[in-house]
């Protein structure tokens, strides 16, 4: 057992430290990137690739696919807009709010949805996410259809203002880096490398004294607070948090995102994100609605482009080429 | 005045007999899912947008063409089911040696499509539309006052719902159906067309959509979103009733919207999520549904 998953290891090691390289590149553009694109496009790019990357946790590594996951992002984004504005909590703490509140959030969602595999999994995440938006509609601490509206985004550690947008722009980015940080951290321990048996063969997984159960559950729960960093994050960002964020679109947005970029890539999620957020800046302009070009996207991409962007990269020859091998195929 | 747990008896019957149109339309729509389901294994996310076209197709006949409900009841379903027909035969076919998550994903696509599609032409607004002159007025039945229209709508999808399981279990079509959702390479193998099959199932299950859609038309405004809000709702439905059955989806589709009916009653705060912490029960007492089979 040990043998075969050290192997696995080995092979995976090449991408791994290519896919570092091209972070590091990717860190060093964005360090610079504000003084060539706008800060709030930035930082709603960066929010939702670390969006994108949590919940890829869940369908690339653990096999997963929950549509359900607005309820985490725009949850947390209520639970951070409302510790801020309502109790005058520090942002880092607000963060922390938005955080928790998504991982209790998810741990209940996840109690539920575990109980069933494959497409009824998604369906009833689905259901439960939708649950949840009723009750934003109707709580009180949400303010129904108008939100929470003008969130302060206070002073980071009590001295840095973020009400300017460099120091706010350099706070999400520093958040992300530590998000993506602990992504990589988790699929590359051997937790993760059971998450990962779990999805090539659960029945064997089993078989071989895994608790799935629990393992699927620790990894909804990781991806659902890893989801609420995000969604806490975009809270401060904007300074609002309404019901577009836990809405089912929403969930059907980050699908596509991942879908786009490469399910079970590490960086695929981050390439889905940033072409998805220009489109949709691209397109606020004009009368011509979204959904059209992302029910267009979603279909050509399930139809004749199931690796996503970065995963058929991989398995191009130039992608093997340069060492990067993306073995499964889905 | 005549209570009944300490509310009004006409209160009563009245947000029953709403349960009971809602879940004549959760049993249509459920029926048509585990009909694709069975023979497919897709999840037909695309359901809700096709209930839309149903009720829009029947909009846009009667204010274009001037076609009224009579023959849009006929012609709607027909025009869907080619569509979806035609959808099967092109694109979802390929998708069929694959995941079924990838089934629920391209009809999440063609989903959002055609309701961006209406929502650009149309707006987001719904639009009216008239009860059929044969339907209108109501009856009083002593108790209470019942629009003759919603009478018809409970009668006819109970016709509907009895009808599909008729053809199903009973006639040579059906035991083909059937026989291809238990093995379909043995199937075929007996000289029996089983891509067409599954091209009818398609096309069969977008129709039964389609005329929900007709029927809803009348009740309900006709609005792009119609589709989406209700679509979720059977999914729960679906999750409850366990997609081993047709009988058990037709059941269940009732049973909740009966369940929704009263809760409106008693607790109307919960009335939009009832059936959600429903299939959350039956999750923790039975995960296979209610009349699941699988494990």
């Amino acid at each position: 057992m040990t043998l075969t998953l050290e192997l696995e290891k080995q092979k995976e090691r090449s991408p791994v430290i290519a896919q570092t390289v091209f972070l590091g590149l990717g860190l060093a553009f964005f360090l610079f990137a504000p003084l060539f694109f706008y800060p709030i496009f930035l930082m709603k790019l960066l929010c939702f690739a670390l969006f994108a990357c949590a919940f890829n946790l869940l369908i690339g590594y653990t096999g997963l696919l929950s549509f359900g996951h607005a309820a985490f992002f725009g949850g947390a984004a209520y639970f951070t807009a409302h510790a801020v504005k309502e109790w005058g909590v520090p942002p880092e703490l607000g963060i922390l709010v938005g955080v928790l509140g998504a991982a209790l959030l998810g741990a209940v969602i996840g109690f539920f949805a575990i109980r069933r595999q494959g497409i009824y999994f998604a369906m009833i995440t689905l259901a439960l996410a939708q649950m949840f938006y009723f009750f934003c509609l109707q709580a009180e601490f949400t303010h129904g259809e108008d939100g929470i509206q003008s969130v302060p985004r206070g002073h980071l550690l009590g001295f840095i203002d973020l009400s300017q947008s460099t120091n706010m722009y350099y706070f999400v980015l520093a958040v992300f880096v530590f998000g993506i940080g602990v992504i990589w951290r988790i699929i590359n321990s051997p937790f993760g490398m059971i998450l990962k048996s779990i999805r090539e063969n659960e029945t064997r997984a089993i078989s071989l004294g895994y608790s799935v159960r629990s393992y699927k559950l620790a990894a909804f729960v990781m991806s659902a607070a890893l989801t609420g960093l995000a969604g806490g994050l975009k809270a401060l960002v904007f300074q609002f948090a309404t019901l577009t964020d836990v809405s089912w679109q929403m969930s059907g947005e980050v699908i596509l995102m991942t879908l786009l970029g490469g399910i079970g890539t590490l960086i695929g999620p981050l390439f889905g994100a940033g072409l998805v957020v220009t489109l949709q800046n691209y397109l606020a302009t004009s009368e011509f609605p979204v959904t059209i070009i992302t029910g267009i996207v979603f279909m050509i991409c399930v139809l004749v482009f199931r690796r996503g962007i970065v995963g058929e990269f991989f398995n191009s020859r130039l992608g093997r080429k340069l060492g990067f091998e993306h073995r499964h195929s889905h | 005045m005549t209570m009944i747990f300490g509310i009004p008896l006409q209160a009563f019957l009245g947000q029953l007999l709403i349960g009971l149109i809602n879940g004549s339309f959760y049993a249509l729509l459920s029926l048509g899912l585990a009909i694709i389901f069975g023979l497919l294994r897709v999840i037909n996310f695309a359901h809700g947008a096709q209930y839309m076209l149903g009720a829009f197709m029947a909009w846009l006949l009667l204010a274009h063409l001037g076609v009224g409900y009579w023959p849009a009841l006929i012609l709607a379903p027909l025009a869907v089911g080619l569509v979806g027909a035609a959808i099967e035969r092109t694109m979802l076919r390929r998708l069929y040696t694959l995941d079924p998550l990838y089934g629920l994903l391209f009809t999440f696509g063609l989903a959002l499509t055609v309701e961006g599609t209406f929502r650009y032409f149309y707006g987001a607004s719904g639009q009216p539309y008239a009860t059929p002159a044969l339907l209108a007025g109501g009856t009083n039945l002593g108790f209470m006052f019942l629009p003759v229209y919603r009478g018809w709508v409970i009668v006819f999808s109970l016709i509907v719902c009895l009808g599909t399981w008729l053809i199903i279990e009973k006639t040579k079509l059906g035991s083909y159906l059937r026989a291809a959702t238990e093995n379909p390479v043995l199937v075929q193998s007996f000289g029996i067309n089983v891509p067409f099959l599954l091209t009818l199932t398609y096309g069969l299950g977008a129709a039964l959509a389609a005329l929900a859609g007709v029927l809803a038309a009348p009740i309900y405004q006709v609005s792009p979103l119609m589709g989406s809000n209700i679509i979720i709702v059977v999914f729960a439905v679906v999750v409850v009733g366990g997609m081993g059955s047709i009988m058990g989806a037709i059941v269940t589709g009732y049973l909740l919207g009966i369940a929704e009916g009263l809760t409106k009653v008693f607790y109307p705060e919960a009335s939009n999520i009832v059936i959600f912490v429903i299939m959350a029960i039956v999750l923790l007492i039975r995960p296979a549904g209610l009349f699941g089979r699988d494990a």
